[in-house]
């Protein structure tokens, strides 16, 4: 085994890596309390150090004066966990929250006893995210809070629920808190306004957590019904956390039994009043009535205008396909929904002046969620809407514009989020970047036309070229199976058999079709540094691409990337899968001007994404730059940049897409067999080259 | 026992399957057969287009020839080929020319999987000439009365690459299937699985969570067929939870969290 370092060596590595020249830190107890361990250890601390001081020197330094004494107490992989979580937190809320963290070690350290045993959120949530959308009723999401609650449109759950021994008992009580939230905005715990009828109870708060209680026996029954194997866990979680009922109670539930609704709980409460205050029962989580106010205001006129919306489209479609419908045009169309509960299933029986119409899936998700917070559907809702009744704005999704949200105070709605490797930390930037996706402004000139003519004769060598590649058509001959028979075989196997030799049974000509099934998305270098000769050379480069593709069939999308920050991750739409090539789609390869840095990771996770959306046999991702990740002010210049597009390519790699790297980096040679590692890749020495190349380089890569 | 050889043109389905209607499509068949109009079933997979053939089938009293449509599947194969039998080529039919001749319903099932190619073969024969052309042998072969060219496509995959091409399609009646109303479900997975009524009805209600998630994690809800296979298993005895996650969820997704999901449910209702 290897000596342990000695404090003095230790000292050094500290003041180099914590700069004490400028931060004075005092490394010298954290050297001492070091230099006690052994050799492993030491080095498993000092990395950590090391790579914590490439996130902040002061979190480090909070870091280094912890370590020697947690190594003592606790596994190593705690230990990582925490520095880890030191540095998120850091990215997350700042320095002052992350120095929060490091000191309350000893609450981490409780909690990853927790978390042993323990159902964490990020596990549960993609399980219990599908069980909930599974029910029936509002397609109700799933977040992560301080303890259980729902405002009707999402299901708070706590980050980790850690009451029993085991992780699968502690599972079954996330399911249960969440099943149990489920059932308050499914049957109609969240209709009534709650807060007014407790507002005349002396004490407002007492009446909300006695109506509380109600309504959880009330529920319980109902899942009793609808649900028996989820209530079988209830009582047996609920029974070992000693769940039981106050004196008095016992006698409403059986009051609230069976088909109560909401309106029998809220007549209970008066009794409940004088009863003992409930023990509230171990998954009942808690009601949030301001919460579920604040969203159903919010949502309520707008699924008004959207069923209204909708139904005016409906009944367009109708009477145009059936122009003699029984009512006369100028009598407006009646529509009428029933509802129809009893399969345990919400179900609609829409019709039109008296015909039973089938509802699209969004208006029955529509009249679902309206039901829910009705009870019924209100006739008004079903009056379609008159034209222009409403503003568009109120009833469609409408995609924020990107660059508002840089206008005013900062904030990441309407944002996309990605990791992004930090090599010092040799652990993923959690979120880290903001990424959006922008419209390239078209330019319509005649770039296009006046590339096609500079190049005539290639694009003529191309399209020739690639209409080539089109059918993969191949009679293959002598086969043992075929649609026609190979006379030449068939004569020689007669000839052989006469002979006396073994015959051949492959006797058959079968027509092989290769079917070309291939994806491929485009990756352009847009930052500043592309500005000229390289800008020119890309957009050519792109429609003679375009030009070549179109021949061959293949689907491909084109963006183009560039960024500022990790805040502002930005790629251009210049082409989507769905698009088609057309006019719109040339003005914009003319419209592609050079931005701002090259940050690389988050552009090729996205469009990752984006292809493996795509359903092709072949993904291809082919990234064109002009040299080395950069980015302002910041640590994505150099080794960092070069080591997160590495993974990024890796990642892609491992979701079955082949990566391919064109780059025009002449003086880059060293670090590129590196970075592009998973990725294949070719470097163009000379820029003029590229218009050229690029289609060519695609048409090898998928021969 | 041994199994049962049958040629395709002996196939008469002699006892009646077991159908329960959900519209007018056995009248609206019943017209277009004695029109001599091709019918198109439209549906998704499992909720009934294959029994529905068995059981026009029996009601017409013609041999049914079902043709499994895969992306491999030629002109040739449908129509015939050559084949090397003692030093000389013979010519052997293809199911498809088979039915022509026997005047039995050809039924070409999830013709989408099929190549284009092989597609275009049938459309004289879906229109009002109904013919077979063999161009091998340079022969037409003209269809009887009693001939009936049907095609079922499931129009749920979200693939531009398998969609059926307008010329087509536009040659057929077509009759649309969906999975049948709660009532009728439960009554067809009791009869079928030999399970009692509220286990039926579990299972409907089941199925219906499933589908439920269509679109948001799963490409398709459990079919009928899957919650008779369930019923089916639950009747001689296995716990319906396993039931549940081996006939539907296994059949349905491959994605842990999916399948996680679909247990809870299933363990949730029973």
């Amino acid at each position: 085994m290897t000596a342990p370092l000695t404090r003095d060596e230790i000292e050094s590595l500290l003041d180099d890596w914590l700069e004490v020249e400028f931060t004075f830190h005092q490394v010298g107890p954290v050297a001492r309390a070091l230099c006690k361990l052994d050799r492993t250890d030491q080095d498993f601390v000092l990395d950590w150090i090391k790579r914590v001081a490439t996130t902040h020197i002061t979190l480090a330094f909070n870091f280094a004066k912890r370590a020697p004494d947690l190594i003592q107490r606790f596994d190593k992989r705690v230990i990582e966990a925490w520095a880890v979580h030191l540095c998120d937190t850091y990215d997350r809320a700042g320095m002052y929250a992350a120095l929060d963290v490091a000191a309350a070690v000893g609450n981490f350290m409780q909690q990853r006893h927790e978390q042993a045993a323990g159902a964490l959120f990020e596990d549960s949530a993609p399980v219990l995210g599908n069980f909930v959308h599974g029910l029936s009723g509002r397609k109700l999401k799933l977040e992560q809070g301080e303890s259980a609650w729902t405002d009707g449109e999402k299901i708070v759950l706590p980050a980790i629920v850690a009451a029993f021994e085991s992780r699968a008992d502690n599972f079954k009580l996330t399911k249960a808190m969440a099943a149990f939230l489920w059932a308050q905005t499914r049957f109609g715990s969240l209709r009534s306004d709650t807060v007014s009828v407790c507002a005349d109870f002396p004490d407002p708060v007492r009446a909300l957590a006695q109506f509380h209680g109600l309504e959880t026996l009330r529920l319980t029954a109902r899942l009793a019904r609808e649900l028996p194997g989820l209530h079988r866990d209830l009582r047996r979680l609920g029974g070992a956390l000693g769940d039981r009922l106050a004196e008095g109670w016992a006698g409403l539930a059986e009051r609230l039994g069976d088909h109560a609704e909401v309106e029998d709980s809220l007549a209970l409460l008066p009794d409940a009043w004088h009863l003992p205050d409930f023990i509230p029962l171990s998954y009942q989580g808690t009601l949030n009535p301001e919460a579920v106010a604040a969203a159903r205001a919010a949502r309520l006129e707008k699924e008004k205008a959207r069923l209204r919306v909708k139904l005016a489209e409906m009944a367009e479609e109708l009477r145009r396909h059936k122009p003699d419908a029984a009512a006369p045009d100028d009598q407006p169309p009646r529509f009428e929904a029933a509802s129809d509960e009893s399969e345990g299933q919400l179900d609609f029986e829409l019709t039109l002046d008296g015909m039973p119409v089938a509802p699209p899936d969004d208006v029955k998700q529509l009249l679902t969620s309206v039901f829910l917070d009705f009870g019924e559907i209100p006739p008004e809702y079903l009056v379609p809407a008159g034209d222009g009744e409403y503003d568009p704005g109120l009833y469609q999704d409408q995609a924020s514009d990107p660059d508002a949200v840089w206008q005013g105070t900062y904030h990441e709605e309407g944002a996309l989020f990605y990791p992004e490797w930090d090599m010092g930390r040799q652990h993923y930037r959690k979120n880290w970047c903001v990424m959006r996706e922008k419209d390239v402004k078209p330019l319509f000139d005649d770039f296009p036309r006046r590339t096609l003519d500079k190049y005539a004769p290639l694009v003529k060598q191309l399209r020739h070229r690639f209409e080539a590649m089109r059918d993969e058509n191949r009679l293959l001959k002598r086969q043992t199976q075929g649609d026609e028979v190979d006379l030449d075989a068939l004569v020689e196997a007669l000839a052989d058999a006469r002979d006396g030799s073994e015959m051949s049974d492959r006797l058959f000509m079968h027509m092989h079709r290769a079917e070309r099934n291939i994806a491929v998305a485009f990756m352009v270098d847009m930052s500043g540094s592309t500005k000229g000769w390289i800008n020119e050379a890309e957009r050519e480069a792109l429609i003679l691409l375009c030009e070549a593709l179109e021949r061959l069939g293949d689907r491909y999308a084109i963006y183009g990337f560039s960024g500022i920050t990790r805040k502002r991750c930005e790629l251009f739409r210049i082409k989507t899968f769905a698009e088609p090539y057309g006019e719109e789609v040339k003005a914009r390869i003319a419209g592609i001007a050079p931005q701002e840095y090259t940050r690389m990771g988050f552009a090729i996770r996205h469009l990752s994404k984006l292809l493996n959306d795509v359903e092709a046999r072949t993904r291809i991702l082919v990234t064109l730059s002009d040299g080395r990740p950069d980015d302002y002010f910041d640590a994505y210049r150099g080794p960092y940049g070069i080591e997160d597009t590495r993974m990024a390519l890796l990642e892609a790699r491992r979701s079955g897409i082949h990566p391919f790297c064109i780059t025009i980096d002449k003086d880059a040679r060293d670090y590129l067999p590196h970075m592009y590692g998973a990725a294949r890749y070719v470097i163009l020495d000379d820029v003029a080259q590229l218009p050229a190349k690029v289609a060519d380089i695609y048409r090898r890569l998928t021969h | 026992m041994d199994a049962q050889a049958l040629t395709p043109e002996t196939h008469y389905i002699r006892s009646e399957p077991y159908y329960e209607p959900v519209g007018d499509e056995i009248a609206i068949f019943e017209a277009a057969y004695k029109n001599k109009l091709p019918v198109l079933l439209k549906g998704p997979t499992g909720c009934g287009k294959t029994r529905f053939m068995e059981y026009m089938a029996w009601r017409l009293q013609r041999p049914l020839i079902t043709v499994s449509c895969h992306d491999d599947l030629t002109a040739s194969d449908l129509v015939g080929r050559y084949l090397v039998k003692g030093g000389e080529t013979v010519w052997v039919d293809g199911p498809l020319t088979r039915a022509v001749r026997v005047g039995g319903i050809c039924y070409l099932d999830e013709i989408v999987e099929a190549r284009k190619d092989t597609m275009v073969v049938i459309h004289p024969l879906a229109d009002d000439r109904r013919a077979l052309p063999m161009e091998k042998l340079g022969q037409l072969l003209e269809a009887t009365d009693d001939f009936c060219l049907a095609i079922s496509y499931n129009p749920g995959y979200q693939s531009v690459l398998k969609d059926l091409k307008q010329s087509t399609r536009q040659r057929f009646v077509a009759l649309e299937f969906d999975y049948p109303a709660p009532e009728l479900e439960r009554r067809i997975v009791a009869n079928e699985a030999k399970v009692d009524p509220a286990m039926a009805d579990k299972l409907v209600r089941f199925a219906h969570m499933t589908r439920n998630l269509k679109g948001s994690g799963l490409d398709e809800g459990a079919s009928t067929r899957l919650l008779v296979h369930a019923g089916k298993l639950i009747a001689s005895g296995v716990d319906p939870v396993v039931a549940c996650q081996s006939a539907v969820a296994q059949a349905v997704t491959d994605d842990p969290d999916m399948l996680a999901a679909i247990q809870e449910l299933s363990a949730s209702l029973f």
